[in-house]
């Protein structure tokens, strides 16, 4: 039970992906302008991301028994981004009302590399079945929770007087070194 | 685009004007991540510039082939191999370097800069000026990495290069600034060097990351709906 709420905590706060460890840095810039797009692209990468590990393990185990293990970037690249078609049609056809709210991310995500990167560093650090998926889960949480904080620091930049070479994504690559200052004090906690 | 200038041309809009990083800025994941040191970032550069030249040689010679119904898997496979391919090489060869990637070369494969160029250039063009383009990319990216990866190297270890035959040390007395090996210092140096490469090449940059600046732009279904805004 300690190591599921290790795992949420180090993938929230110490080890988050997109401020620690910079994965997942192109939606992270954008689509983080508003909060309701955080929550839904959010939303969906949760989603996308826990069931990538679910999938990605068996299909893992598959590829050891073959000896074929360096074959996981191609597959696990393939799954995904059959997945998540799978995943908008069924969508699309059993629950149109989250697939209005969360639809319009799904495509963005086959190229999101915090998905790859939790099936890939799942693999690495050995985790099972379980402790994958929820691992999967926390790391979405934390990208999520990364969303959220900046689209609040993000608006405020849109009122504030920067300098004119600065004017749009430098101010928000320098407010994100802030954010991610913020986060680094967390170092230890765990 | 035909002879010798046009050829020279798909060389070197990658270096500063079409720069696909401090410009385009694309594939920022690698150029954050990997860039606390000069070292890794030269390598990272020089591992995707390969990817980027056979993934675009590769769909250039079978873009008439590839139905356009499923270009995206097919492209993905296509840059997977290769990723797979320099995996081995690096593993073989540069243990350390391999080491010192980790997880960052798999993700080579998801770098929009190369999935980008597959759908804006090598799916549209022959293949020689495929490969220059490829090359002029992949240079440019490579300087942007080594760019940043040297500054946060200088600034924040007091080193360049280390681990290498010409690697420089600062003398002690000047002061090591911890936070440009952190990931907050990745993100100053990079906002600092867009900035600058906006007034070098005097071009307003994009707004906003999303759609605008986003190679996908035409294939995605979500383009110009309100969450790419």
């Amino acid at each position: 039970m300690k190591i599921f709420i290790t795992t949420l905590l180090a993938a929230m706060l110490t080890d988050n992906y997109v401020l620690s460890r910079s994965i997942g840095i192109c939606p992270f810039l954008g689509v983080s302008q508003k909060l309701s797009s955080s929550l839904g692209m959010g939303g969906a990468v949760i989603f996308v991301m826990g069931c990538a590990a679910a999938v990605t393990y068996p299909v893992y185990q598959l590829l050891a028994m073959l000896e074929l293990t360096y074959l996981k970037t191609v597959a696990f690249i393939l799954i995904i981004a059959l997945f998540v078609q799978l995943v908008e049609i069924a969508l699309k056809k059993l629950l149109p009302p989250l697939y209005r709210t969360l639809g319009v991310y799904l495509p963005l995500i086959t190229t999101n590399c915090a998905v790859l990167g939790v099936t890939i560093n799942n693999i690495d650090d050995g985790y099972g079945f379980l402790l994958s998926v929820w691992n999967a889960i926390s790391v979405g949480i934390g990208f999520t929770l990364a969303l959220i904080i900046f689209s609040g620091v993000r608006s405020r930049i849109e009122a504030a007087d920067v300098p004119e070479a600065f004017k749009g994504i430098p101010a928000t690559l320098v407010a994100a070194a802030i954010v991610s200052m913020s986060f680094s004090a967390f170092t230890g906690m765990i | 685009m035909t002879g010798k200038n046009g050829y020279l041309q798909e060389f070197t809009k990658g270096l500063l004007r079409e720069n696909p990083t401090l410009v385009g800025l694309l594939g920022m994941c690698p150029t954050l991540a990997v860039t606390s040191q000069a070292v890794n970032a030269l390598g990272m550069g020089l591992a995707t510039m390969f990817v980027l030249i056979g993934s675009n040689c590769v769909i250039s010679l079978l873009r008439k082939i590839i139905p356009a119904t499923v270009k995206l898997p097919c492209y993905i496979v296509i840059i997977a191999g290769f990723v797979t391919i320099i995996d081995f090489l690096l593993h073989g060869f540069l243990p350390e370097l391999h080491e010192s990637l980790g997880t960052f070369l798999s993700l080579i494969t998801v770098n929009c800069i190369i999935l980008g160029r597959a759908e804006m250039f090598a799916s549209k063009n022959p293949v020689l000026p495929s490969i220059l383009d490829g090359c002029g990319m992949g240079a440019g990216f490579t300087l942007s990495l080594l760019a940043i990866g040297s500054v946060r190297e200088i600034l924040g270890a007091g080193t360049w290069m280390a681990g290498t035959p010409i690697a420089l040390t600062l003398p002690a007395e000047f002061p090591k600034l911890a936070i440009f090996s952190s990931t907050a210092g990745g993100f100053m140096t990079l906002g600092v060097l867009v900035a600058i490469a906006g007034i070098l090449t005097r071009k307003p940059l994009p707004k906003e990351v999303g759609c605008a600046g986003c190679p996908m732009a035409d294939g995605c279904r979500s383009n110009g709906k309100e969450s790419c805004k």
